[in-house]
């Protein structure tokens, strides 16, 4: 199998400016025209691209992705290092592919075409089909900077795929389209993969990445993690990203550990801990924490879960109106009251978390950490998961 | 070298051309698709020009200037038009020239061709509306001075090819080093004034050697006119005085002079351009 794409120790820093002078006036005030550092975003990068694969590149936030897409299209230089590509290369790099935005996008088409190494006659002949895979019909003779971000995407991607290139580069467009042309892209993909084109994909949704590529590559900081398979690198992307530790009561946990959970338990009216519950009486979790230092508004959550692991609730203090104003350094516990708790007889797991306020950064989550054991009670059940106040009465006939 | 690459290379050279053929055109049609009244504005700034030095210059002032050697013509105003057309091109080329790759910011970010294509096409437009202009100044100069004018025509071509290759060496270095330093348009349009008055637009060498051998009556010798003449853009309007107001041929030297300005500029423009424009995309 030859290679589509050959990374051949491919190495590529940027300037990091501390004091730039854009102008002739403050660098002759100043004496010089700036101050950097480099930073390596892509270290001895080497591997290849087998041609007629689709290829996954992952990592996470600033590993470098883009980078090295980048220098595969030739925007970029790599220090040192080569990549040898074979034919037609086109890139849809981020959001729009290089669109003017004061020009109508039949202009936009015909411009970026020509770019990708199109002839007029070619584009004169694809444009209907452009236009129509990119459905941007009513708005072609509009000046793209009227576009919406998806409509940009849509219409250079259409333009990108109709150059019938050889190698193709998508870096994260498809997050930006909807569900319709998100499909729409897919069959696409399929279907250069039938022809035996080579596509490089950069994305952050794991699931699609691993139905969609067969071979898959990981950067993390600009080093190669691992390239091969593409569902054996997802995975090893996926488990590296949580480092997961083991917790107290046999519960693993993750996260930044300002916070860090205890103890989860059950307890009764005294607030002593217990084991057992009975379906449909009320029932207290308590989530004992220690905080290493001051947290302000934190976001405690609770999940339980069936010892076999299905999801049956979860409660969060977002949606639950109880967000406090902080958390002081020193260890504490959060209650969680049940009025009823309408669970069938059986053994449960309790888990928590603690995030920020805008549940955008996780301090702790300790997962199936409590065990707790539910015993029949007020409400029956002859089967399933719940138990609830339910009964049979009132037979009727004729 | 094998076969594949030497057709990829032609291939590259094909996409090359054919991109800058459809940036030029795209700036002409800009250019023209504009309102009736911003084409004719256009068309008013260099007449308002040509009619204000004329007023100050050759009716307030009377500045000397021979009348065409062949032409025989004695109008100010023509005289003046040509300098304020072939000025207006040197001066307004280089200066959307120099700007063709921060305009362009977006496309030299998202996709790869050779980065030379946006000076270049900026200035080939720019050219492309030079000539029209030079079209219409030939028509005038023929109603007023005679058909003899289209005899030397021909000699505009290489004339042409000639300040497009001077001003595309500017054009190229100052389009990335405009990315260094942002403030070197406005910088370029103080200078491009001064350079204007240096260029005899709006004097012609008459001027100069009166004010040399008056200076020379006082015992001082200074070579104002080599100075005066030491300056290109002075030698290309010359140049095109000589073919449009004089109905001649420029002088030999004239022509080596330009040709080294022309090749000098082109040269180092491409070496400048070549080694700055490699890395440019990510200081923008
Ligand atoms: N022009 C530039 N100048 C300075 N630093 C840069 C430049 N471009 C990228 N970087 C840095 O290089 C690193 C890698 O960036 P890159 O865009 O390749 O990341 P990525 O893997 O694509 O991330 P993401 O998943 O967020 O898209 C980042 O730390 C970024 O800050
Ligand atoms: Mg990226």
């Amino acid at each position: 199998m030859t290679a589509a794409v050959d990374v051949d120790h491919v190495s590529k820093s940027f300037r990091v400016y501390r004091d730039r002078n854009q102008s002739i006036k403050q660098t002759l005030l100043s004496g010089r025209r700036a101050v950097y550092d480099r930073f390596e975003a892509l270290k001895d990068v080497s591997f290849e691209v087998p041609e007629g694969s689709t290829f996954g590149l992952l990592g996470r936030n600033g590993s470098g992705k883009s980078t090295l897409l980048k220098c595969m299209a030739r925007i970029l230089n790599p220090d040192s290092g080569s990549i040898t590509t074979r034919g037609r290369v086109a890139a849809m790099l981020e959001v729009g592919s290089g669109f003017h935005p004061e020009l109508s996008g039949r202009e936009n088409v015909y411009l970026n075409g020509s770019i990708l190494g199109m002839t007029r006659q070619e584009l004169d002949r694809k444009f209907d089909q452009i236009v129509a895979f990119s459905g941007v019909e009513r708005f072609i003779d509009q000046p793209v900077k009227n576009y919406s971000s998806g409509m940009y995407v849509r219409l250079g991607f259409s333009v990108a795929i109709h150059v019938e290139p050889d190698v193709l580069l998508v870096d994260e467009v498809l997050a930006v389209g909807d569900m319709e042309f998100q499909e729409k892209c897919m069959d696409k993909f399929a279907q250069f993969r039938r022809e035996g084109r080579t596509v490089i994909v950069v994305s952050h949704g794991i699931e699609q990445m691993r139905t969609f590529c067969d071979h898959a590559a990981w950067l993390d900081n600009g080093v190669l993690q691992d390239v091969g398979v593409a569902s054996d690198i997802v995975d090893e992307y996926a488990d590296s990203g949580h480092a997961v530790t083991a917790g107290p009561g046999g519960g693993v946990r993750h996260g930044s550990g300002e916070v860090q959970f205890t103890r989860l338990s059950l307890v009764d009216e005294h607030g002593d801990e217990v084991s057992e519950a009975r379906a449909g009486a009320p029932a207290t979790f308590r989530l004992s924490f220690e905080a290493s230092e001051r947290i302000e508004r934190p976001v405690f959550g609770v999940q339980l879960h069936t010892v076999d692991g299905m999801h049956l609730w979860s409660l969060h203090g977002r949606d639950s109106g109880f967000v406090p104003e902080a958390v002081e350094r020193g260890s504490g516990s959060v209650d969680v009251r049940v009025e009823h708790l309408p669970f069938a007889p059986g053994a449960y797991t309790i888990s928590a978390t603690a995030q920020d306020e805008h549940r955008t950064h996780m301090y702790d989550s300790l997962q199936h950490a409590g065990h707790f054991t539910v015993l029949g009670g007020g409400f029956r059940t002859s089967g399933g998961m719940l138990a609830l106040d339910g009964s049979l009465l009132d037979l009727r006939q004729g | 070298m094998s076969q594949v690459e030497r057709e990829s290379r032609r291939e590259e050279r094909r996409v090359t051309l054919n991109l800058m053929r459809n940036l030029t055109l795209r700036e002409i049609r800009a250019q023209y698709k504009r309102t009736f009244l911003g084409r004719v504005w256009s068309l008013i700034n260099p007449l308002a020009q040509i009619a204000v030095y004329s007023i100050v210059f050759g009716l307030l002032f009377q500045l000397p200037v021979a009348p065409g050697t062949n032409s025989g013509l004695e109008v100010f105003p023509l005289w003046i038009g040509v300098g304020v057309i072939v000025w207006g091109f040197i001066s307004g080329s280089v200066a959307a020239g120099m700007s063709s790759m921060l305009d362009n910011a977006g496309l030299l970010t998202k996709v790869y061709f050779p980065r030379s294509v946006l000076p270049v096409s900026s200035v080939l437009s720019s050219s492309f509306n030079f000539g029209i202009e030079l079209l219409v100044l030939l028509a005038v100069m023929a109603l007023v001075g005679g058909p003899l004018v289209l005899l030397y025509a021909p000699l505009l071509v290489p004339l042409l090819v000639l300040t497009f290759a001077f001003v595309l060496g500017i054009s190229m270095v100052l389009s990335v080093a405009s990315i260094y330093f942002r403030d070197l348009r406005h910088l370029w349009s103080i200078f491009s004034q001064v350079w204007m008055y240096a260029s005899g637009v709006l004097f012609s060498v008459e001027l100069v050697r009166e004010r040399q051998e008056a200076f020379a009556a006082d015992g001082v010798d200074l070579p104002l006119v080599a100075i005066f003449q030491a300056n290109p853009a002075e030698r290309f309007i010359e140049a095109y005085r000589n073919i449009l107001y004089d109905f001649a041929v420029p002088t030999w030297d004239i022509w080596v002079t330009l040709l080294i300005w022309s090749a000098a500029s082109l040269i180092v423009g491409k070496l400048v351009f070549d080694r700055l424009a490699r890395d440019i995309v990510e200081e923008i």
